[in-house]
């Protein structure tokens, strides 16, 4: 074997069934990327003797004789970058990053054919962050980055930080390292949704060559957790244990098995003898919650804190204010329906997995792709009676979360293998585990009765919310109660009730994902109100204006008031307003084809921009000796773009450019403590923390330079390199050299709780043309108002909206978990399980809203989930609209949808 | 990825006793698409020198197994025949990119028997024949709507090897309509319907795919009237032989069916031009 990769060669002999993803990666290639590792994704495309090719499909003994090129080589030799690295940098084609060494090898090879073609050009690419404008914009060499200016960064679109290391494949994600002695841990799984482990004989197993433990339940610590992270671990269920000796879905791990090679482990779990006792299962949360079902934890509810164990609720929620059934009885219209959400997969392009060892210092260090390193350090430590400091959780850069990072998948199974055999230990899910291996979004049933006078005065509304959380309670009670939250309080009416349930089934777990159940609910909700709007004859969108609450209106649930939550700007009226401007301009959009049914449909949605019970972030700036500066913060970055805007409100305040900062992030060593990146926090809440850090640090230099200069501090100010003062310039070189000469420490911390919280808005419109005669629906125009507060970064907050609409498209129109009758997961590969593509995700028109929050670092409000949730029942709205039939049930795929259509099909 | 349990490549060229466990190796594309632990051996087919593609001196269009996907819509831009489009259009109906086009082969998309494999799609519509070689020697001769027997069934033994596909060069005169649907735009076919309408005595064969288990191929001596043609395909596919799987309920695959056939049947109704 002889191959030139990047111009270098390489001599060494793949192994016979290698691919030459692993092989290229094997060698430090780690620009190439696992997506999918199944051809689907095009994270991995290279280029052999010029020809791009998928090369986790590629057989790499293929590859003898020939050249290959990864994103590492293709920049020419010298040092300037390929003209497609620094169009995907000007215009930022990217957020996460994972998915981009395959856009920019793809797009390297298009010719001008499919230039013109690029919805053609890229059906092999994926990317599950951006919605693809802004890879449309890289691709036509639109410019959207600024140029940074002293002291002026925030509100600007600055470029992220890592940017040069995304488009260079440099970037390091959490399985870029090479580390020597590394084992590899492969998962067997239940292939029963309810069984009793028996037996498990490892013998065999541990006579494969290469195999080094095979760990099962008698391994595990008897103790009891949940997966799901939060500030308060009470929030969450313990009901999970490490390894089980009961499984309750298919897929649950059942053994792991360590070894020297991922084929040696993969070995020793097909020799692993299990013998199981098969339970009776129930899949259905409605079966499961009928008497004589079968028992998915039969636990003590107060310890593990499950509501009802034996009838498989975890948690439940009931309340009412007012009184509901009167205000049916006196009401001029009532609407009734049930509104059912399917299961759906983050689908983050890097999946899940973690790599850990023993530091030189004999402390267990864990790098894993996770929302939360901080939370993922405690819950090692509690499981394993380690105390906080023999623990350091690290991220690297994280290729995507959507929520399915903010749990503990896989960091307990690996540091139990390392604690056993104190060796660096990997484990990396494959796609189809992510699929059933796990967490999804939570599949809701949600029985929703609302009713008005003729006056347009919403009067009452009723929710019956059932949610399938599967085997584990994770994140069910959380995200249930969430879900009947804002849902519920943007709304007026004087009469709510709600009784909402989630249940365990023998399912794969369902999780936190972005929107954290509001938008299955809002499905339901601005579904009913758009019916209930048209009963009454009412324009739906008039109808709802009418009906949500104003600024000054308290928010009022039917579970009872969130004392620190407040409406601390309040941009729904002009939410409102930008879809009345988009329903005016009737020629605006695309034409609808000839015979086809033409609708319109709007939704609004309300979101809290952070979670109850606090949310803790911890930020320390500190000047450095060169007079640059470096701010560390716990908050992950996994393409959210929250490094950006760290810097530019640190930038703002220390009165320098982006550039001068350099931020060190998402490890447990940098500060004292994070919640994490999720619920929408790393703007408002670890920004407010990197806010009062560095505001605090420019206080302590101008003191200092004051001090110094002996003039009054109101004289002097931060400038990109100096203190300005009247009499001249302090370099910040001289200050710290100076500051350090008296012992005195240029550095200032930040801290945040999270409390108090405020609102953000958002509200979407489309209008869709569908065939009649073939289920197909067209996107015309879809316009979205997002009320972000003061937007500290428009460029990465547009791609936020963006790429909410397009992720909650695929789980609108096709993306669908589906199991089958014995509880298998069906849909176990992207081939299998649509994601959105280039050409099914329409350009959605992006408008900000004038408001500047009382309470988010510098005005911001979050904007990171609710883009996602207005924006099925604004396509099942316009879908009514256009056909008169009122869509329930999602996913809309175009054979259902012909199928309602068809009157001989019904 | 990795095909851990895969011990030895072999190379094609060179005959060896066939064994549980060994596999051919096209481009790879599938084999390496999923798991494939019972696999032991992979035979390497991409050093047989076969000729992609070869138009016989009867006019007759040979493809070999290994023909990558790029280069059969690269000499597929250059065939002077009245069918040339439908090949590109078949290309195209691949949910797989043109990357993906460069490695897999149109032996492979066979090989698979799915029913959304377009290659199956498009050698049914032209008539297309096998050409098998058993372990033995022994050669036998198959029609691809022979073939392809069923979701992910075909008429194959083991050790048996697909050399090449043969559309003949009455075939590739016809004029050919095409219609695709899928749930998704630029997605999986959930129904692909051919029509190849012969010139020289006016007959039309309609060609289902993708709606099916297998391909149905229903040739009319003259054209069908549209209730002649609705009935053929009533008669042809058995009620539990439109295809039932995550791409597309039955019921609208059948009616997608019904649809585009007819649309086919006024596009080609003009005659040959």
């Amino acid at each position: 074997m002889r191959v030139e990769v990047n111009g270098r060669s390489h001599a060494e002999e793949p192994r016979p069934g290698q691919c030459l993803r692993t092989y290229l990666r094997e060698r430090g290639w780690f620009g190439v990327k696992k997506g999918c590792d199944q051809g689907d994704c095009g994270a991995c495309t290279v280029h052999v003797d010029g020809e791009p090719v998928h090369s986790c499909l590629y057989p790499a003994f293929r590859a003898d004789g020939r050249a290959v090129t990864t994103v590492e080589g293709l920049a020419p030799a010298d040092g300037e970058l390929h003209p497609v690295q620094r169009r995907f940098l000007d215009a930022q084609g990217f957020q996460c990053g994972f998915c981009t060494a395959g856009f920019l090898m793809t797009t390297a090879a298009l010719d001008e054919d499919k230039l013109a073609d690029l919805p053609r050009a890229f059906k092999g690419n994926l990317c599950r962050c951006t919605g693809y404008r802004a890879i449309e914009d890289a691709v036509r060499g639109v410019t959207n980055v600024e140029e940074p200016a002293p002291g002026e960064a925030v509100g600007r679109s600055l470029p992220a930080p890592a940017g040069p290391q995304i488009v260079t494949g440099t970037a390091r994600y959490t399985f870029d390292l090479d580390v020597p002695g590394l084992l590899h841990m492969k998962l067997l799984r239940s292939p029963h949704a309810h069984a009793r482990i028996v037996a498990i004989d490892t013998a065999a197993a541990l006579r494969v060559p290469g195999v080094h433990a095979v760990l099962t339940h008698h391994d595990a610590p008897e103790r009891h957790f949940s997966t799901a992270r939060h500030e308060h671990p009470e929030e969450d269920p313990d009901d999970t244990r490490v390894l089980d000796d009961t499984v309750r879905y298919t897929g649950q791990r059942v053994a792991a098995v360590v070894a020297d090679s991922e084929a040696a482990a993969e070995e020793g779990c097909r020799r692993v003898e299990v013998t199981y006792e098969v339970l009776p299962a129930v899949l259905d949360p409605e079966e499961a919650m009928r008497p004589g079902a079968p028992v998915v934890h039969d636990k003590d509810a107060a310890t593990a804190r499950i509501s009802r164990p034996e009838a498989n609720v975890v948690g439940e929620a009931h309340g009412e204010t007012g009184d509901v059934e009167a205000a049916f009885a006196e009401a001029d219209a009532v609407y009734e329906d049930t509104s059912r959400t399917q299961r759906a997969q983050h689908a983050s392009l890097e999946t899940h997995g973690a790599v850990a060892w023993f530091d030189e210092d004999g402390r267990l260090t864990v790098r894993t792709s996770s929302q939360t390193p901080f939370l993922t350090r405690r819950a090692l430590c509690a499981l394993y009676d380690l105390p906080l400091d023999e623990v350091r959780v690290v991220a690297g850069r994280v290729g995507g979360g959507f929520g399915g990072k903010q749990e503990m998948l896989v960091e307990d199974i690996v540091a139990l293998a390392v604690l056993r055999l104190r060796r660096p230990v990997k484990l990396e899910y494959t796609r189809a585990e992510q699929f059933y291996g796990a967490t999804t979004r939570h599949p809701f049933t949600i029985a929703v009765k609302a009713a008005a006078r003729r006056d347009g005065t919403l009067t009452a509304l009723r929710l019956r919310v059932v949610a399938n959380t599967g085997a584990y309670g994770n994140h069910g009670p959380a995200v249930m109660f969430h879900s009947v939250g804002e849902s519920m309080a943007v709304y007026r009416a004087a009469n709510k009730r709600v009784d909402a349930y989630s249940v365990y089934t023998h399912t794969v777990p369902a999780g936190a994902f972005r929107g954290y159940g509001l938008g299955q609910v809002m499905f339901a909700v601005e579904s009913a109100l758009d019916e209930l709007a048209r009963r009454l004859g009412l324009d739906p969108l008039e109808f709802r204006a009418r009906n949500v609450i104003g600024a000054d209106e308290p928010m009022v649930t039917p579970g009872g008031h969130e004392e620190d939550l407040h409406i601390a700007s309040y941009g729904l009226d002009q939410c409102v307003a930008v879809v009345r401007r988009a329903q005016a301009q009737t020629g605006a959009g695309a034409p609808a084809p000839e015979g086809w049914l033409v609708g319109e449909g709007a939704a609004l949605a309300m979101i809290a921009t952070g979670p109850p019970g606090g949310h803790i972030a911890d930020a320390r700036a500190a000047l450095l000796p060169d007079g640059s500066y470096d701010l560390a913060v716990g908050t992950a970055e996994f393409g959210n773009g929250t490094t950006t805007v760290h810097r530019q409100i640190a930038a703002g305040e220390l009165g320098t450019v982006v550039d001068r900062i350099t931020v060190r992030q998402s490890d447990t060593d940098v500060v004292r403590h994070d919640t994490g990146a999720f619920a929408s926090t790393g703007t408002v809440v670890a920004g407010k923390a990197t806010l009062r850090a560095a505001r605090a640090l420019a206080d302590l230099l101008l003191d200092l330079a004051a001090a110094r200069l002996g003039v009054p501090r109101a004289e002097c100010r931060l400038g990109e390199e100096d203190v300005l003062h009247p009499g001249g310039r302090l370099p910040l070189k001289e200050l710290y050299a100076g500051a350090r000469a008296v012992g005195v420490e240029c550095a200032a911390d930040g801290h945040f709780g999270g409390t108090p919280r405020s609102v953000a808005f958002n509200a979407q419109w489309f209008r869709v043309a569908v065939d009649p005669g073939t289920g197909e629906i067209r996107i015309l125009r879809s316009v979205h108002a997002a009320d972000a507060g003061r937007v500290m970064n428009p460029m990465q907050c547009r791609g936020q909206v963006e790429g909410g609409v397009a992720q909650a498209l695929g789980a609108t129109l096709f993306e669908n978990v589906r199991i089958d009758a014995h509880g298998r997961v069906d849909t176990a590969a992207f081939r299998r399980y649509r994601l959105p593509q280039y050409a099914d995700v329409p350009r959605t028109e992006v408008h900000f809203m004038e408001t500047a929050d009382a309470i988010g670092p510098l005005g911001a409000k979050s904007m990171s989930e609710s883009p996602f949730n207005p924006v099925a029942p604004a396509l099942a709205n316009a879908l009514r609209d256009a056909t008169g039939v009122r869509f329930t049930e999602l996913p809309l795929t175009r054979d259902r949808v012909w199928q309602a259509l068809d009157p001989g099909a019904r | 990825m990795d095909l851990n349990t895969v011990v030895e490549i072999r190379d094609g060229r060179h005959p060896a006793p066939w064994r549980p466990g060994d596999a051919w190796l096209g481009g790879g594309t599938y084999l390496f698409s999923e798991p494939q632990p019972h696999l032991r051996r992979l035979v390497d087919l991409s050093r047989t020198g076969w000729t992609p593609v070869r138009r016989g001196p009867d006019g007759d269009l040979e493809i070999a197994a290994t023909c990558t996907i790029a280069q059969l819509s690269r000499y597929a831009r250059g065939l002077g025949a009245p069918a040339a489009p439908l090949f590109e259009q078949c290309c195209r109906a691949f949910l797989a990119s043109f990357k993906i086009w460069n490695m897999a082969t149109v032996g492979g998309n066979l090989c698979n028997a799915l029913p959304a494999g377009p290659m199956t799609s498009l050698t049914a519509a032209l008539d297309g024949e096998c050409l098998l070689l058993a372990q033995d020697g022994g050669r036998r001769r198959v029609r691809v709507t022979d073939f392809v027997t069923g979701a992910g069934r075909k008429d194959l033994a083991e050790g048996e090897l697909l050399r090449s596909v043969t559309l003949p060069a009455r075939a590739l005169s016809c004029r050919t309509a095409f219609r695709q649907a899928s749930l998704y735009g630029l997605g999986r076919s959930g129904v692909l319907v051919v029509g190849a309408l012969d010139p020289l005595d006016g007959s039309l064969a309609v060609t289902l795919t993708a709606s099916t288990v297998r391909p149905v191929r229903l040739w009319f001596p003259l054209a069908p009237t549209a209730g002649r043609l609705r009935a053929a395909i009533e008669g042809a596919v058995a009620d539990d032989e439109w295809f039932d799987d995550i791409h597309g309920l039955p019921r609208w695959r059948r009616h997608m069916t019904f649809r585009y056939a007819e649309e086919i049947r006024r596009e080609l109704e003009g005659g040959p031009r």
